[in-house]
C-alpha cells in the first residue's frame, strides 16, 4: 500500500518538479521569485488543448505549447522585466509586476477560453501493469518518461552545452560573466524560454493526466512547484528535482492515509517546517552577512 | 593603572583557518590606541569579536572589569562600546538626526503603551533624546545636515555621522573600523582632528586603519597583527621602526603598496 | 505625473496648515456619506475599502517600515476572522468582545509567524509568509470540528451599539470601520514616530548596523509583525460580522496579493497611502463589474505600468518635508543649550 503510494508520488512528483525547475532556473539567474510561472503553465496547457480541439493530437500540442509558452515566458521578460532590470529596480518591483503578468495571462485565458473545466484527451495510455500489488497506469508511466526526458534535455543543456556554461557563468556572477564576452542579456532570454518549455510540458501533461483544462488550475499547481524549488533550495536545479518528488510522494501518502483534504497541506507544511530548519532549503548555500 | 578594555587571549576559528590567534591587548580610559596590520591579518575579525558579531573560540574580553566575550551586541552596546563598520553602514534613507537616534536607542526608556497613549513619559524622552541629538550633531558639525537623508551626505559626512551615531549610544570606547578608508589627504587631515576632539570629549577609541599619517600622528600606542597573532606593539614612533613590523606589514613592496 | 505629485505637495502643504479644519471636514464628509442615499451596495464597497485599508496598514508595518515582503497576509486576517467569529456562534458573545478575541488571534498568529521568520529576509520571507498563508487556510479548512471546514462559519453575530444593530442599511457598518481605520491610522503614526518606529526602520535599512547600535532586532521583528497581525485580525473580525459568512476562500492567496498590491501602489511606508491604494484597487473591480474579466486584465496592466513608471508607489519615496521635531525642540534652543554647556564647561 505505502509502496502503492510511494511510486504514485513518484510520478505526480517528476510534474511538480518541472514545475519547480522553471522556478528554479530563473530564481537562480535573476533572483527573482517568479510569480508568474503557475499562471504560464495554465496558459501551455490551453495552447495544448488549442491544437488538440483542432485534432493535431498530443505531440503536436507538446511542441506547439512548448514553442508558444517558451516565447510568452521571453515577451514577458524583455517587455516588462528587462526594462526594470536596466533601471536597477528593487526586486519587490520585479515581483509586483511578474504579479501583474499572472493576473492578465489568467484572465485573458478564461476570456478567450472561458472559465469552465474542459475536457483533455488521456496521456498516451497503453494499458495498466500489474506488479505485486502495485498498479501503474500507462499514463502515470508516461508522465513520468515524458518529464523525465525534459529534465534530463534540461540538465544536458545546462551542463553540456556552450550556453549552459554560459547561463552557469551568468549566475554565479553575472558581472563578471558579461566583461568575459558573454551576453548575459541573451542568457536570461534563452533562461526564460527553457522555464517556459518547463512550464508547458507540465501544463500538458497533467491536463492530459487528469484529463481537463482550467485556467485557474495554475494556481495550486503553480504553488505546489514553487514549494517544491524552495524546498530544495530554489536556484539548485536537483534541488528542485529532489522537492518536487518529495512532495508528490508526501502528497499521495497524506491523501491515501489521512484523507484526501490534507493533500495540498502536506506540501507546504513540510515547507513551511524545512524552511524553519533551513531557510535556504535541502540544497540551498547559506548566506552569510558579512561585515 | 585601571585599563577599560582588557583582550586576553582571544582566538577565532573558522572550519579549520585560524582567523585569530591568541591576541591580547589593553586599552587604558582616554586612550587612542590602533591595531594595524596587513589586509587579511584578522583586524576586522577582531573588532567583530569585541561587538559580539562573532563568538570568541577562547580567551576573554574585560571591560570595566566585567567579561563581555560571547555576549549579544546589545548587551555590549549596554555596556558602553559601539562601532563603525569597513564600509559605512549608515541607515541611508533615514534622516541624519533619525540615524543618531537609533543610536540613541538604548538611551531611550519608555514601552510601548507610553509610544501608543504619549504620555508624559513618551514626551519627555523624545524631547530629551532629540535634544541630545541636535546638541550632538552641532558639537560634530552635522548640524546644518539634519534634515537631510544620510544618503545624500558626501562621504567624509557619512564617516562622521557614523562615528556620531556610535556616540550617541553613550559609549565609553568607540571602535573605529578604517574610518579614512577612500578619503583623500585633506578629508583625512580633518578626520585626524575630529578624532581628536572626540578624545578631548572623553571617548577612548580603538582605531584600525590603514592610513599610516593618520595612525602615526594620534595613536597613543599600536598593535601590530599579522596572520591573526600578535607581532609588536609600543609607541608610535618605535612601531614605525620595527624591523618585524616593517617586514611583516609592509612586506617587500612595501612602499608601493602605501601608495594605494 | 510631476504636475501631479507637484500638486499633491500643495494639497498636503494646505492641510498640514490647516490641520484641525481638514480633519473636521474630512471626518464631517465621510459620516454624512451612508446618509446620503448612496444605496447599500456602495455603502458596502466603502467598508470594504475601510478593511483593505486597515489591511494595508496592517502590512505597511511590516512591508514599508520593516521592509519585509509577507505573501501570505491573508493568514493573519483570516485568523481575526476566525477567532472572532467562531465564539460569536457558538457562545453568541457580542461583537465587542469578539473584536478583542479577533485582534488576539491575529496577534498570535503574528507571534508564530514572528518567531519562525526572526532569522530570515528578502525572498525566504516572501517564501515562508505565503507557506504559513497556505498552512493557515489548510487547517482552516481541515480543522472541520472547529471550523466547520469548507462549509464555512454561518450567521456570524452583527455589533449591536446601545440597543441598535449595525448594518450596511443604516451605515452602521461604515461608521464602524471608519473608527477601526481611525485606530489603525493612529496606531500606525503613534508606532512610527517613536524609537519603535525609528529601530524596525532601522532593521530594513540595515538589519546588522541596527544590531549593533543596541537594538533587539529581532524582538522588534516579533512585535512588529504582532502590531501588523493585530489590525489585520481586527480586519478580520470585521468582515466577518459584516459579510456574516466566512469559509477558507474569504482569505485565498488573491487576497494576500491584493494586499501587498495595495502597499506597493499606494506606497509602502505611507499611511495616505495605503487608503489611497485601497480604495484604487478595491474599487477599481468593483466600479468595473461590468468589464467582467477583462478588469483583472487591467488590474494586472496597472500593476506592471505602476511599478515601470513610479515603483515607489502613488505616495511612496522620501518626503522633501523638513523632519518633524518634538514639541518644544527647536534646531536653535538646542544650539543656544549647546553653546550654554560649552561656556560652563570652559
Amino acid at each position: 500500500m505505502i509502496l502503492q503510494q510511494v511510486i504514485n508520488g513518484v510520478m505526480l512528483g517528476m510534474v511538480y518538479a518541472l514545475i519547480a525547475v522553471g522556478y528554479s532556473l530563473v530564481f537562480g539567474i535573476l533572483g527573482l521569485l517568479n510569480m508568474a510561472h503557475g499562471s504560464i503553465y495554465a496558459f501551455g496547457a490551453h495552447m495544448g488543448l488549442f491544437i488538440v480541439g483542432l485534432n493535431f493530437g498530443l505531440p503536436a500540442a507538446f511542441v506547439f505549447a512548448i514553442i508558444t509558452t517558451g516565447l510568452m515566458e521571453m515577451l514577458m521578460d524583455k517587455v516588462i522585466l528587462a526594462p526594470l532590470r536596466a533601471k536597477n529596480a528593487p526586486n519587490i518591483t520585479l515581483l509586483i509586476s511578474v504579479m501583474g503578468v499572472s493576473y492578465i495571462v489568467q484572465n485573458m485565458l478564461m476570456i478567450v477560453f472561458d472559465s469552465t473545466r474542459k475536457p483533455f484527451p488521456k496521456l498516451f495510455d497503453f494499458g495498466t501493469f500489474q506488479i505485486g500489488n502495485i498498479t501503474i497506469t500507462g499514463s502515470q508511466i508516461s508522465m513520468f518518461v515524458i518529464a523525465l526526458v525534459f529534465l534530463l534535455l534540461l540538465t544536458f543543456i545546462v551542463n553540456y552545452t556552450k550556453i549552459g556554461l554560459a547561463m552557469r557563468a551568468s549566475r554565479e556572477n553575472p558581472k563578471a560573466a558579461n566583461l568575459m564576452g558573454i551576453d548575459v542579456r541573451r542568457v536570461v532570454t534563452f533562461t526564460f524560454f527553457l522555464s517556459g518549455m518547463c512550464a508547458a510540458v507540465a501544463g500538458v501533461l497533467v491536463a492530459g493526466y487528469y484529463q481537463m483544462v482550467y485556467p485557474t488550475m495554475g494556481v495550486d499547481a503553480g504553488l505546489k512547484g514553487f514549494a517544491a524549488a524552495v524546498l530544495g533550495g530554489i536556484g539548485v536545479l536537483y534541488g528542485s528535482v529532489v522537492g518536487g518528488v518529495v512532495i508528490g510522494i508526501a502528497e499521495c501518502i497524506a491523501t491515501a492515509f489521512i484523507g484526501g483534504n490534507f493533500r495540498s497541506a502536506t506540501a507546504y507544511l513540510i515547507l513551511f517546517l524545512v524552511l524553519l530548519i533551513k531557510p535556504s532549503g535541502l540544497f540551498g548555500k547559506n548566506n552569510v552577512d558579512k561585515v | 593603572m585601571g585599563m577599560l578594555l582588557e583582550v586576553n587571549g582571544i582566538t577565532k576559528v573558522f572550519g579549520g583557518l585560524t582567523a585569530v590567534e591568541n591576541v591580547e591587548f589593553k586599552v587604558g580610559q582616554g586612550e587612542i590606541v590602533s591595531i594595524i596590520g596587513p589586509n587579511g591579518a584578522g583586524k576586522t575579525t577582531i573588532f567583530n569579536m569585541l561587538t559580539g558579531v562573532y563568538k570568541v573560540n577562547a580567551g576573554t574580553i574585560v571591560f570595566e572589569g566585567k567579561e563581555i566575550q560571547n555576549k549579544a551586541p546589545r548587551e555590549i552596546v549596554k555596556a558602553g562600546i559601539a562601532r563603525t563598520f569597513q564600509n559605512i553602514r549608515l541607515f541611508p534613507t533615514m534622516r541624519v538626526i533619525e540615524n543618531v537616534l537609533v543610536g540613541e536607542h538604548i538611551n531611550i526608556n519608555y514601552n510601548f503603551l507610553d509610544l501608543l497613549f504619549k504620555t508624559k513619559k513618551y514626551k519627555s524622552e523624545e524631547k530629551a533624546a532629540h535634544e541630545r541629538a541636535i546638541s550632538l550633531l552641532n558639537e560634530l558639525e552635522l548640524g546644518d545636515e539634519i534634515n537631510n537623508y544620510a544618503k545624500n551626505l558626501p562621504y567624509g559626512m557619512q564617516r562622521k555621522l557614523e562615528i556620531a551615531r556610535a556616540i550617541a549610544t553613550n559609549a565609553k570606547l568607540v571602535i573605529l573600523d578604517e574610518p579614512a578608508a577612500g578619503m583623500n589627504p585633506q578629508e583625512s587631515e580633518e578626520l585626524k582632528n575630529f578624532i581628536l576632539k572626540l578624545r578631548d570629549r572623553g571617548i577612548t577609541i580603538l582605531l584600525i586603519e590603514h592610513d599610516m599619517n593618520v595612525v602615526m600622528d594620534i595613536s597613543d600606542r599600536i598593535y601590530v597583527i599579522d596572520h591573526g597573532r600578535k607581532i609588536a606593539e609600543g609607541y608610535p614612533k618605535d612601531i614605525a621602526t620595527n624591523e618585524r613590523v616593517i617586514t611583516a606589514y609592509l612586506g617587500s613592496g612595501g612602499v608601493k603598496k602605501d601608495e594605494d | 505625473m510631476q504636475k501631479l505629485s507637484v500638486l499633491y505637495d500643495n494639497f498636503t502643504d494646505f492641510l498640514s496648515k490647516h490641520k484641525v479644519p481638514s480633519i473636521i471636514v474630512l471626518y464631517a464628509v465621510l459620516i454624512a456619506l451612508p446618509q446620503l442615499g448612496i444605496g447599500q451596495y456602495l455603502t458596502r464597497v466603502l467598508c470594504l475599502i475601510g478593511v483593505y485599508s486597515i489591511l494595508g496598514l496592517s502590512l505597511n508595518m511590516i512591508a514599508g517600515y520593516m521592509g519585509q515582503t509577507s505573501m501570505g497576509h491573508a493568514a493573519l486576517y483570516c485568523l481575526g476572522g476566525y477567532f472572532s467569529a467562531l465564539p460569536g456562534v457558538w457562545f453568541g458573545l457580542p461583537f465587542w468582545i469578539t473584536l478583542i478575541f479577533g485582534i488576539i488571534g491575529g496577534a498570535l498568529g503574528g507571534l508564530i509567524l514572528g518567531i519562525s521568520t526572526m532569522r530570515l529576509s528578502g525572498s525566504y520571507m516572501a517564501v515562508i509568509t505565503l507557506a504559513f498563508g497556505e498552512v493557515v487556510k489548510m487547517i482552516v479548512i481541515n480543522w472541520q470540528d472547529v471550523t466547520n471546514g469548507p462549509l464555512g462559519v454561518r450567521n456570524i453575530p452583527r455589533p449591536n451599539f446601545f440597543g441598535i444593530e449595525l448594518t450596511t442599511a443604516n451605515g452602521g457598518f461604515f461608521y464602524l470601520v471608519l473608527v477601526l481605520v481611525t485606530i489603525a491610522v493612529l496606531v500606525s503614526v503613534c508606532v512610527v514616530n517613536s524609537k519603535f518606529g525609528r529601530a524596525v526602520r532601522a532593521i530594513k535599512e540595515d538589519e546588522l548596523a541596527a544590531k549593533l547600535m543596541g537594538v533587539n532586532t529581532a524582538a522588534y521583528r516579533i512585535k512588529t509583525i504582532m502590531i501588523s497581525g493585530a489590525m489585520a485580525g481586527m480586519a478580520g473580525a470585521f468582515y466577518a460580522s459584516m459579510n456574516r459568512y466566512i469559509d477558507a476562500n474569504t482569505f485565498s492567496f488573491d487576497v494576500s496579493m491584493t494586499i501587498l498590491s495595495i502597499v506597493i501602489f499606494g506606497g509602502m511606508g505611507s499611511i495616505p497611502g495605503m487608503i489611497i491604494g485601497s480604495t484604487l484597487l478595491t474599487g477599481f473591480p468593483e466600479a468595473f463589474r461590468a468589464l467582467a474579466d477583462y478588469r483583472y486584465v487591467i488590474y494586472g496592466l496597472i500593476l506592471i505600468l505602476m511599478m515601470r513608471f513610479r515603483p515607489q508607489g502613488l505616495l511612496g519615496g522620501l518626503s522633501k518635508k523638513p523632519y518633524k521635531l518634538p514639541k518644544g525642540v527647536s534646531l536653535k534652543a538646542a544650539a543656544a543649550d549647546n553653546a550654554e554647556a560649552g561656556k560652563q564647561v570652559k
